[in-house]
């Protein structure tokens, strides 16, 4: 020590006394703090530890949705028609990533990334968590993946992914029955149970997709995990697993419809199968058809503008939406309304010279043979499809008898069937020409309505419907596409009974016997107009021919089928059933703009009736 | 009174009683204590970081450091000490001027000086720095210290505090501050003095408020005083510890159980608010139990305090002290939601090799004092 003179006058004890007096007001005052700071635990973890167990726990625990597997659809005969697979995806994790923009170019180099891809995944860069992945690109074709897969040590935070994506291996074939799924949308979320579908990404849109939806979907899993702050999942807690969708069977044969669709190559048009003993939905088609698979990960505008845009409309479900004049295969449901009225047997034959008059009407109502058909009974105005026979008998029916019968076998009515966006088509009643017109109904359209023209509209469903209600003697079947339902886990089918609707009310049997057999004459008979489908034939086919005008002929001019641009053609129709006895399929079919139901739509029932009923032609 | 070494060995009764542990000038209940503290904190590192043992490992290295340099400080005469004050004053304040000049930028602060072999903080220097000069100065004269000399003491404080505070480092410059501050109360500082300082912290709190302070460190204020304001920004820290610490409970969620911590919902968990994660696992008890181990280190310093010789050794212990008990409210403070978030490690615990450095050659000179007494004639 230095300062030898200043220890000389240092007081050392009172030095010390202040010191001590002082460090016991700093004791106290600590002793103080301590106090404070043991309150506030005994504050947080004694008089509110409930409060913060409840808060830590709900901290660290969230629930995350496990996607319960769709059902898988087959047809009658257990082809697979809709299926789940694996579909690769491109996913950047963007907390691995130093550059995006950089790493993207670099991946163009590998693959194609369209501007719209680069666009939709800013998009969802804002919306996610840094270590969740984002989305660039969508199925990959196998090509992409192993170019990727080669490439992929050189680029961290690339991950290629593998999800279940809905796949209809058919493709165009099933396009219309089944419908597709497509990525939910917020309006649909809506409707449905919304922490049902917190794992699905798609839900079904149109067709049994769509109708069976619920059985498809099958009930989300849930998995409780443990989540860090920045809510990436460390270990799984809990799991309540999904409950898959269940599978359908379809009442379809799926070879129907391929053998449709070959026979409707460069057509428009619809074919309808119906098996008549239970309404079972044998074939629903229309044509062109569309590929389904395009719209499961989210169709792109260029295709879909070419579809939508496409004047041959292959969106357009003609089988249940599109309305077509019967034309002249509404003449055996008319002609056993006259029976069953008595109106053919009172009333005389007709003596066709090929047109028909109505008193005060200067109008010539033309049979479609110019020359007439001479004599011709009910049988006879069936099989050559005479057209004045029928205006007379319309006549004589009368709109009201006509509409009662008509409308019992599903005319002017939705079917029922188990589908969305049926249309009910339209059968014309003094009623209805009041409500919707304005106007009384004038004894002309009475006579056309006879004919299947004028105001009656159908679809190729109901007219199919109608046909297999007409074959089993008017014991209405509701067409029905599902035929059972399996649970995947238990492989149990649980089938879905048929309905049946009112019968039609016909007393007498040989009225019905009358119309099979002038229908059985249709294809069997010398001068039957569907005569050309007869050749070989190992079982009898009941059907009629029909030919549908889609412009309106004016009273002195000709329908002369070249002339006529292909829009404005008629339209071929044609219904049937077989075997003609004992009938196991109905079916109706329009050939759009096709010209005579004869020629263009019979040979198409033909074969498909053929394949039904597995017996093929005679070589 | 100043007596040779060599003679108090040979006359035994005119010294303290001379133990085997006084020679080699360990103070056993101290150390025993530290050890035990430093144990316990390696358990609670090993849990906070996620049982990774190479933390572990080199925060046993750090305090295998400051075990040695403690016990070298302890060979020190407390007069040696004292000679060297003011050099190591001087030398910590132009080291600060340096690192404001040329320091290394880490987590937005300067506050590194790298010497290629190794880097510090020159603020840690500081700690020890400021109360052992204050303690020298103020020991040349009789107590209480004259208003003068009390002036020119605060002068000596503000520089340095001032220097650190502007790297930014709050909580350095608040250890700094309190280390000096707790020199001129122990010193006498009139009562008076001591609410006129007060008042004029109040009174110029607009003024540090606006020109002071940084804009973070008055977000952790106004977070304090409300942490719901702001859930995942700046109150995300408080409201974080504090579920940990309450969820804890009574008896804790058991060592390495502890939810908050390791799943990331804790921050910074293996250095300041390491007390959270200890408090979840060993929850009020456990607690308890830390605080009374901590006491009993305060307690035995503040008798090493009372019972040193000179006035240099009492206000320089009673000092460091004092320092290491504002070390552990602060942090405990602002864990549990008490004081705003200022960057103080929990004593002996918290992950950092300076820290635990700095605080263990306190406690060498603490044992300095304590060893190097002899028995005053009455």
């Amino acid at each position: 020590m230095a300062q030898l003179d200043s220890l000389a006058i240092k007081d050392h004890l009172r030095d010390e006394q202040v010191f001590n007096s002082r460090l016991i007001v700093a004791t106290a005052f600590s002793a103080l703090f301590i106090l404070l700071v043991i309150s506030r635990l005994i504050y947080l973890q004694i008089i509110n530890q409930q409060h913060y167990t409840t808060l830590s726990e709900n901290n660290r625990v969230s629930i995350k949705p496990i996607q319960p597997i769709r059902g898988l659809i087959y047809d009658r005969n257990g082809v697979l028609l809709a299926e789940n697979i694996p579909s690769f995806t491109l996913t950047l994790v963007p907390e691995h990533i130093k550059d995006i923009p950089e790493l993207i170019k670099k991946l163009q180099k590998i693959i194609t990334i369209t501007p719209a891809d680069i666009r939709r995944f800013k998009k969802r860069l804002k919306r996610k968590r840094r270590f969740e992945g984002v989305t660039l690109r969508y199925r990959l074709n196998e090509d992409e993946v192993a170019r990727l897969s080669v490439k992929q040590f050189t680029l961290p935070g690339v991950e290629i992914r593998a999800e279940l994506s809905r796949h209809y291996p058919l493709g165009e074939l099933t396009a219309h029955a089944l419908g597709y799924v497509s990525s939910i949308s917020e309006k649909e979320l809506q409707k449905v149970d919304a922490s049902n579908y917190s794992g699905t990404s798609q839900i079904g849109k149109i067709g049994i997709e769509k109708k069976y939806e619920s059985l498809l979907h099958g009930k989300i899993g849930l998995q409780k995990v443990e989540t860090n702050a920045s809510g990436r999942i460390l270990r799984v807690l809990d799991r309540e697993l999904p409950v898959p969708g269940k599978n359908l069977y379809l009442n379809i044969d799926i070879r129907l419809h391929a053998i449709a669709a070959k026979a409707f190559e460069g057509k428009t048009g619809s074919l309808v199968a119906i098996d008549p003993n239970n309404g079972s939905v044998l074939a629903l088609t229309s044509f062109p058809s569309f590929d389904p698979n395009l719209f499961v990960n989210g169709i792109d505008t260029e295709s879909y503008s070419r579809l939508k845009k496409s004047p041959d409309q292959p969106l357009f479900n003609r089988s249940i939406q599109g309305r077509y004049p019967p034309g002249s295969t509404i003449k055996p449901f008319v002609g056993l309304a006259g029976l069953e009225l008595d109106i053919v047997k009172s009333k005389d034959d007709i003596d066709c010279s090929g047109y028909y008059l109505l008193k005060n009407d200067e109008r010539r109502y033309r049979d479609w043979k110019k020359k007439g058909h001479a004599e011709t009974d009910l049988t006879k105005a069936i099989v050559e499809s005479c057209d004045v026979y029928f205006y007379d008998l319309a006549l004589n029916l009368g709109i009201d008898s006509m509409y009662s019968y008509l409308s019992q076998f599903g005319f002017g009515k939705k079917t029922g069937i188990d589908l969305y966006g049926e249309s009910a088509g339209l059968l014309p009643s003094r009623e209805w020409k009041k409500r919707t017109r304005r106007l009384p109904w004038f004894p002309g359209e009475t006579l056309i309505t006879g004919i299947g023209q004028g105001f009656m509209l159908t679809t190729p469903l109901q007219l199919a419907s109608a046909t297999a209600t007409l074959a089993v003697n008017g014991r209405h079947q509701r067409p029905q596409m599902i035929y059972a339902v399996e649970d995947p886990k238990i492989k149990i089918l649980n089938l879905k009974p048929p309905k049946s609707l009112a019968n039609v009310q016909i007393l007498e049997q040989r009225n019905w016997d009358t119309i099979h057999q002038s229908m059985k004459d249709v294809v069997h008979s010398l001068h039957g107009t569907a005569r050309s489908i007869n050749r070989n034939l190992k079982y009898k086919i009941a059907g009629k021919t029909g030919t549908a005008q889609v412009q309106g002929i004016k009273q002195d001019e000709e329908y002369d089928e070249e002339k006529v641009p292909k829009k404005l053609r008629d339209h071929a129709l044609f219904i049937a059933y077989a075997p003609a006895d004992t009938p196991e399929i109905a079916l109706a079919l329009i050939v759009e703009n096709g010209g005579h139901g004869g020629s263009v739509a019979a040979p198409i029932a033909r074969k498909v009736i053929d394949a039904y009923l597995n017996t093929g032609t005679e070589r | 009174m100043i007596l040779d070494q060599e003679q108090s060995l040979s006359t035994s009764n005119t010294f303290i009683r001379k133990k085997w542990s006084y020679r080699l000038h360990v103070d056993i209940p101290l150390f025993i204590a530290l050890l035990i503290l430093l144990t316990l904190g390696l358990f609670i590192l090993y849990s906070a970081t996620g049982q990774n043992m190479a933390v572990v490992y080199r925060q046993l290295t750090h305090i295998i450091i400051g075990i040695v340099l403690m016990l070298a400080i302890a060979q020190l005469r407390p007069q040696t000490i004292q000679f060297w004050s003011p050099w190591l004053f001087i030398v910590g304040v132009i080291l600060l001027i340096i690192v404001l000049i040329v320091g290394d930028v880490g987590k937005g602060a300067q506050r590194w000086l790298d010497l290629g072999f190794f880097r510090f903080q020159p603020s840690e220097i500081l700690k020890l720095a400021l109360p052992m000069m204050l303690a020298w100065y103020i020991s040349e004269f009789s107590l209480p210290p004259t208003a003068k000399r009390i002036l020119t003491a605060v002068f000596m404080l503000a520089v340095p505090t001032l220097l650190v505070a502007k790297q930014p480092d709050l909580g350095t410059a608040l250890l700094i501050a309190s280390a000096g501050f707790f020199v001129l109360v122990l010193a006498g500082l009139s009562w008076k003095s001591i609410i006129g300082v007060a008042t004029a912290i109040v009174a110029s709190t607009p003024l540090i408020w606006n020109y002071v302070l940084h804009d973070y460190q008055r977000s952790r204020i106004l977070t304090l005083l409300n942490p719901g304001n702001d859930p995942l920004g700046s109150g995300y820290h408080i409201i974080q510890s504090t579920i940990a610490i309450g969820s804890g409970g009574i008896y804790g969620k058991g060592w390495l159980n502890g939810t908050q911590s390791h799943l990331d919902f804790l921050p910074e968990r293996s250095t300041d608010f390491i007390f959270a994660v200890f408090s979840e696992e060993f929850g009020f008890l456990g607690s308890l139990l830390l605080l009374i181990l901590y006491l009993y280190i305060i307690g035995r310093s503040l008798v090493i305090a009372s019972q040193a010789q000179d006035t240099f050794s009492r206000l320089l212990a009673g000092s460091l002290t004092l320092t290491f008990f504002v070390y552990i409210f602060v942090n405990i403070g602002m864990v549990s939601g008490i004081l705003p978030v200022v960057g103080v490690p929990l004593p002996l615990i918290s992950y950092g090799g300076t820290s635990i450095v700095t605080l263990m050659m306190a406690f060498g000179i603490l044992m300095s004092i304590q060893t190097h007494r002899r028995l005053i004639g009455n």
